[in-house]
Order: structure tokens, then sequence, then C-alpha cells
């Protein structure tokens, strides 16, 4: 006599009347994200390249200007400015135009026809770590082939050992390629989350909540009939995502569509869990929305979406096995970049599950103690 | 297990306690079937608490509360089965229409679609939605939301409806329309258990009782209430003093000797004097004072009366009884 989960269908019912009264913000939910995928998509190149660069040339003769044709044909250099004086040139790079100045020495072509060591001044500001890293590698490795070129040039012999590195994912470093199956993770965290916490808030706040409580519904029958058509939302969403990503950015999928599709129920199940136990802990709409930004946060910085986890200090690096973005992450790349299947990923599932289950648990118990008994 | 007998609710000695603080404490009432039973008291005084604890929802600290003869501590679903709530604010789905806000209702009290459409169709009928069917409910005046409330808390047929506050912040002729509807419906045989501020809603049901800081301090029908010893203290009896300016004539009235205590009741004083106090010796202290007075006329204690009088001995007791306790 007694089901656990008396009041479902009427619940469901009625919440798939109010998204379908509430189309505004269904809508927006899920223009916003496609917003951010073209933003990410088109915006961010995280290749770094045709760095603004300022060079005093006090040579000027043809090995000086052979030097700086490499460091151009690299296309990590780009010349913005040729000064004649060291003033010039530390000016051009406090006052922010360049990003790199470079001092050729007045007796730069006579060192190297006397096999002496030249030396080449590489001012860098250090302000952005990542241009600052690519123009102290490209620079290195241009004088390292110069010199390793004039040394075999003048000994007749060839290269010892020769290094062919072949990218196996993503072969052209495409940007997109990195951050949409990535970005997929956060998108779908905020419009689930979101929506569910919302959906039970304003129960809350129109007091029909405490009505709820008085009738033969079970809490297990409310908690689900509200999860279901968010579900079906963040299903809808991702197939929406992916659909972009695959024909407007051309990503290419590698992997099985189907098994992304299967693999992201756990992690839309721990998304609509956070979202019910942030309703069983806020007051209001806003107060709710204020709680949904604290999980994006650690979704977006210590997932691994935007910073690699394998660098993070320690203690972040333990709390990202603790952010459910982070196997979701590994998910979505693992399938969409490197074609992975079943065998590879299911251990993140297993962990998405468990994550989601015990969210459910504690969300329930909670709404038991502090929104029933009160 | 239905009980034969005719009572709808039996609560003897609930106790609730909230870490120190006792929110109702010793409460002990009957409500019979078909009575509209009045459950009064100030804000904060432990009413919905109460409601809560027969419905099952806040277990019970201590005590025995019995439901429609169900034991609530046994069965709280069974209980909430067979009672029907509407709640201060309605609780409606403003953005569902009138017809949906029914359904959704009748279908989480698990009637199939035929008794549902049968139910809906009867309860339109009833509260007079017919016009308001297919509107949404926030398109509602406050008073069909409440006859619309009242519809989704009874489409189960409940025998015993919880009311609480139903007509806070409605106008006065919804209020009375609601109020002629319950009479109706309780001629049918159903229970209400209805809280209320509203004195002259009180008037109106057929037993009443008074919660005061988490204790009952009076219990009975309207008529019981305001023949109470307490509040009709022997060689004592009430007078009511119209005056056109009643402030002044207030002021005036509590410097009288004989004059027990003073209230105003809109452009009168209600006022409980000794009885070797006679009406013209009243009047000449008025006119001494210089203040007009339009009328004087004895008055039989109001439930307004009845409740402002137990409130104000209640205080003066636990002022008396707690003289120990520090800095209040």
């Amino acid at each position: 006599m007694l089901n656990p989960f008396r009041g479902f269908g009427a619940v469901f019912y009625k919440e798939t009347l109010h998204v379908r009264r509430d189309f505004a913000t269904l809508f927006f939910s899920l223009i916003i994200p496609i917003l951010q995928m073209f933003l990410l998509g088109y915006g961010i190149d995280t290749n770094i390249r045709q760095i603004n660069t300022v060079v005093y040339n006090a040579d000027g003769r043809r090995e000086s200007r052979e030097l700086l044709d490499r460091l151009k044909n690299s296309d990590t250099f780009r010349i913005y400015r040729y000064v004649n004086n060291d003033h010039d040139l530390n000016e051009a790079i406090i006052s922010g135009k360049c990003r790199v100045g470079i001092k050729i020495p007045v007796d730069y072509s006579d060192k190297l026809l006397h096999q002496m060591p030249a030396q080449v001044l590489v001012l860098i500001d250090g302000s952005d770590s990542s241009v600052a890293g690519q123009a102290i590698n490209v620079t290195t490795a241009v004088g390292l082939d110069e010199s390793l070129h004039r040394v075999l040039a003048n000994s007749g012999a060839s290269f010892a050992v020769e290094m062919r590195p072949k990218i196996l994912f993503n072969p052209d470093s495409r940007s997109p390629n990195f951050f949409l199956p990535g970005l997929t993770a956060v998108l779908l965290l905020n419009v689930t989350t979101f929506l569910t916490a919302f959906s039970i808030v304003r129960e809350k706040e129109r007091g029909t909540l405490e009505q709820l409580f008085v009738t033969p519904v079970r809490p297990m029958g409310l908690l689900l009939g509200k999860l279901l058509p968010y579900l079906g939302i963040g299903f809808f969403e991702l197939a929406m995502i992916v659909t972009a990503m695959r024909f407007l950015f051309s990503v290419p999928i590698h992997g099985s569509v189907f098994l992304l599709a299967f693999l992201s129920l756990p992690y839309i199940f721990v998304s609509l869990s956070l979202g019910i136990l942030i309703s069983s802990k806020a007051t209001s709409q806003a107060h709710a929305m204020q709680l949904a930004f604290l999980t994006i946060l650690p979704s977006i910085f210590f997932s691994g979406y935007i910073f690699p986890r394998e660098t993070m200090p320690k203690f972040f690096y333990i709390l990202s096995y603790f952010v459910p973005a982070t196997y979701f992450i590994n998910i979505t790349r693992g399938i969409i970049l490197r074609g992975a299947g079943w065998v590879h990923l299911w251990t993140d599932a297993l962990a998405l599950f468990v994550m989601g289950t015990l969210l459910l648990i504690i969300a329930a118990r909670r709404f038991h103690d502090k929104v029933i008994t009160t | 297990m239905p009980t034969t007998d005719n009572t709808a609710i039996t609560a003897q000695h609930l106790v609730r306690r909230f870490g120190n603080f006792t929110a109702v404490n010793d409460v002990s009432f009957t409500v019979q079937k078909g009575e509209i039973f009045g459950f009064l008291g100030p804000n904060g005084s432990g009413k919905t608490t109460v409601i809560k604890m027969l419905t099952g929802l806040l277990p019970l600290s201590s005590g025995y509360a019995n439901v429609q003869g169900i034991d609530v501590r046994k069965d709280p679903e069974s209980v909430r089965e067979n009672i029907g709530y509407m709640s201060q604010n309605f609780s409606l789905y403003s953005d569902l229409t009138v017809e949906e806000n029914l359904t959704f209702y009748g279908r989480i009290y698990g009637l199939d679609p035929q008794n549902l459409r049968r139910r809906i169709d009867d309860i339109v009928q009833l509260n007079g939605l017919a016009p308001y069917y297919k509107r949404l409910a926030a398109q509602l005046s406050g008073g069909w939301k409440q006859r619309l409330a009242l519809g989704c808390a009874m489409l189960h047929e409940p025998k015993l409806i919880f009311l609480d506050e139903p007509t806070a912040g409605i106008d006065p002729v919804a209020r009375r329309q609601l109020w002629d509807l319950l009479f109706d419906l309780s001629g049918h045989g159903i229970t209400f258990f209805v809280t209320t501020h509203y004195m002259d809603e009180a008037e109106r049901c057929s037993h009443v009782a008074y919660i005061y800081f988490g204790r009952v301090i009076a219990d009975g029908t309207p008529d019981d209430l305001r023949e109470l010893p307490e509040v009709n203290p022997p060689g004592t009896y009430r007078v009511e003093i119209s005056a056109p300016h009643v402030t002044q004539a207030l002021r005036v009235a509590r410097t009288i000797p004989g004059i027990r205590s003073t209230t105003i009741f809109g452009q009168s004083v209600h006022a409980l004097i000794d009885d070797h106090l006679d009406l013209d010796h009243l009047r000449d202290q008025f006119r001494k004072q210089g203040v007009v007075v339009a009328e004087i006329r004895p008055l039989a204690p109001s439930l307004e009366d009845v409740f402002v009088d137990l409130t104000s001995r209640h205080q003066s007791e636990q002022a008396v009884a707690a003289p120990e306790a520090p800095h209040a």
C-alpha cells in the first residue's frame, strides 16, 4: 500500500506544465549555452602566435637579419617596430605595446665570423606567463638550431638524434576541439542545477511546498517528478550542444555518440541532485542563484576544463576528484577527441553515479529535517 | 480503523519542543464530527505547530493525537489521505489554470481519471468556478483564489478539512461568501478546523479554543466562553460607552473608580464595571470631566472581550508565577 513514489505522476504532469508556461526561461536557458559556445569556440585561441616584438638591431648586417627572419618565420613573433637605442627598446615593453624586445649587439656578425660565441639579448614581459613561456621556448630553440647548423656546417657531421613528435588527437591544436567538449560539462551543469533549484525554491517562496507536504505525496515521488522533466531538458541541451559542436565548429567526434548520451545520464543526475541540495538550503531564488554559482566555479577551475589538473597544487588536485565535472570532462574529451569506449570510461560513470546517489540521499534527508519539520 | 464514534479529532496532552523552547505545552481538545472548530490565538502562539502535529508533519514530543480515527503517530500517511488542508497563502500554482490546479491536486490524491472528472465538475459547480475554468490562477481575485484552493483541498472528499487563516488578506464580501460555503459544507457532514484572527469569524464557529503561548486557555462554544466566570467576575457587568471622541472617553473612563478594565471598540469604549456603579452615576462622572457621551448601555461580552480578558489574566499570572526570572 505504501508506494514510496506516490504522487510522481501528478508532480511530473504539473512540472511539465510549468516548463511549457514559462517558455522564456526555457528558451534563454537553452540559448545562452549556445551563445557561450560561440564565444569560446570562435573567440578564444590558446595557441600563442604573433607576439608583438620590438627589435634593436645594432649590428644590421646580413647575419643579424637572417636571425630575425628565423624568429619571424616561427610565427611566434611579429616585428612591431625597430628602434635605435636601449631606451626606446625598454619603453616599448613598459608601455605594453610589445611583449618581447630583441637586441642584437653591434659586434654580432663579427663574433660569428671569428667563431666566437655571439650574444643576443631577449627581454620578455613576464606578466602573462604563457606568453613568456612560449617566447623563451621559441627563442631558445631558434638559438640552438642556429648554433647547431653553424657547428655542423663547419664539421661536416649530421644530426645524431632526431625527434619526430606526432600529435595523436587534435593534431592542429585547434582550440575549439579542446574547449567545446569540456564546455559541454559546464553548460549542462549550469542549466540543470539552476532549473531544478529554482523550481523547488519557487514552491518554497509561494508556500505550495508546504501544501504538498500535507498531501499523500511521498518525498521520492515529489523529487523524481520534479527531476525528470529537467533531465529531459538537460538531455535535449546536450544533443543541441553536441550537434552545434560537430557541425558549426567542425569538432570531429571520434567515439560513439550513443555512449556519450548514455554516460551523460549519471552526470545530469548529479547536477539535478545538486540542484535539490541547493534548494533545501536556499530560502529565495536569489539565494539559490548565489549557491548555484558556488558550484559552477569549481567546475570551471578545478575540473581540468581550462587548467590541466596535473599541474595543480596537491590540495586542488585532490579537490578536483570531488568535482563532478572532472569526470564528465574526461568522458566528453575521451569520446569526442580520443574515441574512447565503455572500457575506458566506466569508472568515471560509476564515480558520477555514486556522487549523484549520495547527493540525492543527503538532499532528501535535509529536505525532511530542515524543510518539512520546521 | 475508523472509529464509529462521533469524534473527528482527539488531542490529548500534546507537547512539542524545539530545543529548549516549548511551542505547544500540554494541549488537549476534542472536535466532534460536523463542527466548525475555530482555533484562535495570537501570532506565534502555536496554532500552525498544532496543525502540523495533527497532520503528521511534526512528530509529537509527547501526547496522543487521533484524527479521523487514525493514530497520527502510528500512521501519518493515512491521516494525510483522509484530510484536506488549505494554507494561508492558498498554495495555488499561479501559472496553471483553474482546471490544471484541480487536476494536479486530484492526481496527487490518486483519483482515477473518471472519478477526477466527476469530482472536478462537482467542485466547480459547488464553488461557482465555472466562468474561470480556463483562466490562470494568477488572474483570479483573492476570493476566487481561495475558493479554488478550498476546491483543491476537498477533491478527494475528505471528511475533515484544515483551514489555516483562510481569510487573511481577502475582502469582506469574499470572506462572507466563504463562510456561507463552509456552513453549507458543514451541513453535509464535513468537519472544519479553522484558524483565524478575526473575532467575527470566531463568533460563527460552533466550537472555539483559544491558544496562548502554547497552552489552550479557553475551550467551548462561543456562548460557553462568554459565560466564563473569569470573564464575568461576580459583582461586575459590562457596558458600552459610545462617544464622539473615543480616546478622550477612554482616558476619563480609566480615572473613574469602579471601572475595572477598558478597551476601545470602534466608536465606543467597552468597560467592565462594578455593580454598585449605575449608569446614571457614570454619565455624571463623564459630564463632570467635560466629555460628551452619546450613549451608555449594558452589553454581553463579545468573544474579543473574552480573549482580551483571558490574555491579560494569563499575562499577569505569568508575571506572578515567574518573579525570580532575572532579566527577561
